[in-house]
């Protein structure tokens, strides 16, 4: 670590370090774009992917704190720290030019604490109306529902945008606009059957083809984030379950690593094990309906129910265990909440066993047609540099020949004792991202064959102390979620509840490329490319 | 076999032999007729929508609707009923007029198709020697109402697809028209009944072998994109219009629609039924006597549903297997393969035909 402290002092003199989990650099506002330069530049620095980007608020400045990861040098990961120099007028130098996936994210800190980032291309909320009544999670925010009443009017649709640029030492607003005057604007959404959600695309199309995807969220935001501030650690946990419901078991496990990172607390090896068995049947489950509903959204319906009967097994064994079939609500603090079923490894066995044959079987019915593959093959290309700079985790990166899996890059729980493949292809495009997900089922079914003959004796829990509170300090866990990489920043101030949750989703990375992929494609393939990246709106909705 | 003419004759004699005028006897006539067609209408409507929700049902592991009536039998009454007492939703800014008039063009081109098939020997309402050339001018009237529906509903998504399904009627009816005209050569006439009284020794399909074959496979590829079934149901690709040029619809309106759908199946079924397998014609082999008696005595009204109803399974077993295609791959699909195959094979019929390289 030291070389790095080196070479940063050497391009940015004014950063001084602060050491955590991961080694964060503070750096002063007014050197921070240069400093960014040189971070994404320097080949000795070269931290490619934005990571995580957190907007804080400790109560006299308001900032964010940014996760770097360098694919070059062992993905190694660094924080970043910018405070702004004025709370009440604060701004801050956007990086969107230099990491595409800061554009959402940067509008999200910009919806949540009001930091404007200077030239921002399109500085519009993100998640909240626009009319809505100050920053929730700044903590002076006023919550008086007289200021956001439940508003019964329609949202104007908001085709004037804004950018802060510096002119002459100050920042000046500039207006933009998000669409031509004579772009033909279709909505897709926010209730369409293929947005899997509550999303809604407004597509400016020329004839069948698509110009400009605009992405407006937030029609299920639940604020997820500013309502962990005011519980306590155990009661944040069912949120995550909440977030991206076809990886509850892995987000969970990620928010109990992280706590039990600041608890420095050792979870028994039992409870490890069951943790990641749940992990990769969690896997299987996602990536089997998002077989079954990239084929209804390409109007396959068929293939859609034979991808649900295997699912309904995988949910049969969780509700065995856990009780529920979604919303598990499995892990907790120190281990996991419940015995395994008797069942749970014949059930598992069985599952492994038939799964192969299934697998040919989709392929017989869906993928191996000459429609599907018309329809998916050089339909979204993503090159691997755009899915880099747009921080395209999980099998979606994968697809676009970026090895970024979680489990092999920052190995946690028993992954590295586990012998299994990071599936690759280099099609860039829907067809190599859907084929990504059933051979990783495969690689998820030898996971589950090397461990379910193998879980050991002993507790399902830690001893976790009755009130869970930890020290001063923040640390950021990831984890490999179904979608990708899912990551969660707590901040404590040594009370029992959090001062500040953020969960770092991939779907909310995901939804980002839509633009860059659909420009040029149908409006099919609108749809073909949603279904093959595979968001799901609650988890970009948090 | 059993002439339903004598019936028609017998009732037509018997209303004669009353003293009624010979105007009004005709007009009596027509009115039963128009009532029966109708009947058959709904009847056949209702009939296919359960068949293709209990083949879909069967498709995929499930059992289809089982509640209402033994084994599901009532549930289309039901639906229908529905349908009948739901309000018509009257938009802002749409065209009154032609978004009220858009499905009953749809609806009567699909009704005047279901005049022409021959139901059975005698059983045949329009009989004149244009036939085919006539179903073929009146399907084309049908996509008039897609159009309008699309354009007056002022919704940029009925808009798309009644722009997709213009462009796929077009393009599909080439085709249609082309396989139909390769049968035609064969059979040497138009006339609906001529063209079954031909085959009965032998289904063209047998008799016109290789190109008749050929025919048949572009023929139902083309009658499924003309019905806008799945993998061609691209006008109402609910996956990305929501329901396509229809969206608007309620009540009876979007039944009309819904119906019409179920019944273009059925007519495309039969006419292939006509142009492939014999209409109401029984299965013959020249020479085997004793094999055609026995055909001869299933009832001729049973031979062409049958068949019809075994074109409109294959064409529901494509649309619960393949996925949608694409606007652009459908166009080319149909530009660059189907319509040249389609005059290739034109021209072998009509070489066959010529040197009488068929049975």
């Amino acid at each position: 670590m030291s070389d790095i402290k080196d070479i940063i002092v050497k391009v940015c003199p004014s950063a001084t370090f602060e050491e955590a989990d991961v080694l964060m650099v503070n750096v002063p506002e007014k050197d921070w774009y240069d400093f960014a330069k040189e971070l994404k530049n320097n080949r000795e620095l070269d931290f490619d992917v934005l990571t995580a980007l957190v907007g804080m608020d400790w109560t006299e400045t308001v900032g964010v704190v940014y996760y770097f990861t360098s694919t070059s040098h062992h993905w190694e990961m660094l924080s970043v720290k910018v405070v702004c120099e004025n709370r009440d007028d604060a701004y801050i130098h956007s990086v969107s030019d230099l990491w595409k996936v800061a554009n959402f994210q940067e509008r999200e800190a910009y919806d949540l604490l009001g930091i404007k980032f200077i030239n921002h291309p399109d500085m519009r909320r993100f998640f909240l109306r626009n009319d809505w009544v100050g920053h929730p999670l700044r903590k002076d925010y006023d919550a008086d529902p007289k200021l956001n009443p439940i508003r019964l009017d329609d949202e104007v649709n908001e085709d004037d945008s804004r950018m802060y640029i510096e002119e002459g030492g100050k920042i000046v607003e500039k207006p933009c606009k998000v669409f031509k005057d004579d772009d033909y604007v279709v909505n897709i959404g926010p209730q369409h059957p293929s947005t899997h959600g509550v999303m809604r695309f407004r597509t400016a199309i020329d004839g069948e083809e698509v110009k400009k995807v605009d992405v407006v969220s937030g029609y299920i935001h639940r604020g997820i984030e500013k309502l962990c501030e005011d519980l306590t650690y155990p009661q944040i946990l069912h949120f995550t379950d909440r977030m991206d419901y076809m990886s509850a078991h892995q987000n969970r496990h990620c928010l109990c690593m992280c706590i039990e990172k600041g608890l420095g607390l050792e979870v028994p090896r039992r409870a490890q094990v069951i943790r990641v068995m749940m992990d990769e049947l969690m896997r299987i489950s996602s990536h089997l309906l998002s077989f079954g509903c990239t084929a209804m959204d390409l109007g396959a319906t068929t293939a859609f129910f034979y991808g649900f009967r295997e699912r309904e097994m995988v949910l049969d064994i969780f509700e065995k265990t856990c009780g529920a079939r979604m919303s598990m609500n499995y892990n907790v603090i120190g281990g996991v909440i419940a015995d395994l079923h008797p069942d749970f490894c014949k059930d598992v066995k069985h599952l492994i066993e038939i799964m192969p044959e299934r697998l040919k079987e989709y392929h017989k019915v869906f993928s191996g047609n000459i429609i599907a593959k018309n329809r998916l093959k050089g339909v979204g290309i993503l090159p691997k540099e755009d899915a880099v700079n747009y921080c395209i985790t999980g099998p979606s990166g994968r697809g676009s020949n970026w090895s970024c899996d979680c489990r092999k890059k920052h190995p946690y729980s028993v992954y590295p004792e586990l012998d299994f493949e990071e599936v690759l292809l280099d099609g860039c495009d829907s067809y190599s991202r859907y084929m990504v997900r059933m051979k990783e089922i495969e690689q998820s079914c030898k996971i589950l064959a090397q461990l379910v003959d193998n879980i050991p004796e002993g507790d399902i829990r830690a001893q976790v102390p009755k009130i869970v509170k930890l020290p001063v300090g923040h640390w950021y866990q990831q984890v490999e979620a179904s979608r990708g990489t899912f990551g969660v920043y707590i901040e404590s101030d040594g009370g029992k509840n959090p001062y500040r949750v953020h969960f770092q989703s991939p779907c909310f990375n995901l939804v980002g490329v839509m633009d860059l992929c659909c420009r040029g494609n149908m409006i099919a393939d609108l749809i073909t490319i949603g279904a093959a990246l595979d968001f799901v709106i609650p988890d970009i909705d948090r | 076999m059993f002439n339903f003419g004598q019936w028609t004759a017998a009732f037509n004699s018997w209303l004669m032999g009353l003293g009624t005028p010979e105007w009004l006897g005709i007009t009596i006539e027509c009115v039963i007729i128009a009532v029966l067609i109708l009947l058959t209408y709904t009847v056949l409507a209702l009939f296919y929508i359960l068949y293709e929700r209990k083949l879909c049902a069967w498709f995929q592991c499930r059992l289809g609707p089982m509640r209402v009536g033994p084994w599901g039998l009532l549930q289309v009454f039901a639906d229908m009923f529905k349908i009948l007492i739901k309000e018509l939703i009257s938009l802002k800014d749409t065209d009154r007029f032609l978004f009220k008039l858009a499905p009953y063009i749809l609806i009567t081109s699909s009704v005047v198709m279901l005049a022409c098939l021959p139901w059975g020997n005698g059983l045949q309402i329009i009989n004149w020697n244009i036939g085919i050339f006539f179903v073929l001018a009146v399907s084309s009237v049908g996509v008039l109402g897609i159009l309008l529906a699309g354009w007056a509903s002022n919704n940029k998504y009925t808009l798309i697809g009644a722009m997709r399904s213009g462009a796929q009627m077009v393009s599909y009816e080439l085709s249609l028209g082309l396989s139909i005209i390769t049968i035609i050569v064969l059979s040497g006439t138009m006339n609906i009944n001529d063209i079954v009284l031909e085959q009965a020794n032998g289904w063209f399909i047998f008799k016109g072998h290789i190109p008749a074959i050929i025919a048949c496979i572009i023929y139902i590829i083309a009658a499924t994109a003309e019905t806008n079934r799945g993998p061609f149901d691209l006008p109402e690709a609910e996956h990305e219009l929501t329901a396509g040029y229809h969206t608007e619809y309620s009540g009876i309106h979007f039944g009309f629609f819904y119906l019409a759908e179920y019944l273009n199946l059925f007519i495309v079924s039969g006419i292939a039924s006509l142009m492939f397998l014999g209409g109401w014609m029984p299965l013959h082999i020249p020479g085997w006597d004793g094999f055609n008696a026995v055909m001869n005595w299933i009832p001729s009204i049973v031979w062409f549903i049958g068949k019809a109803f075994f074109i409109s399974f294959v064409i529901i077993w494509f649309k619960w297997t393949f996925p949608r295609v694409r606007i652009d791959q459908m166009l080319a699909f149909e530009w660059k393969y189907l319509m040249p195959f389609s005059l290739a094979n034109l021209l072998l019929m009509t070489l066959c035909v010529a040197f009488g390289w068929h049975f």
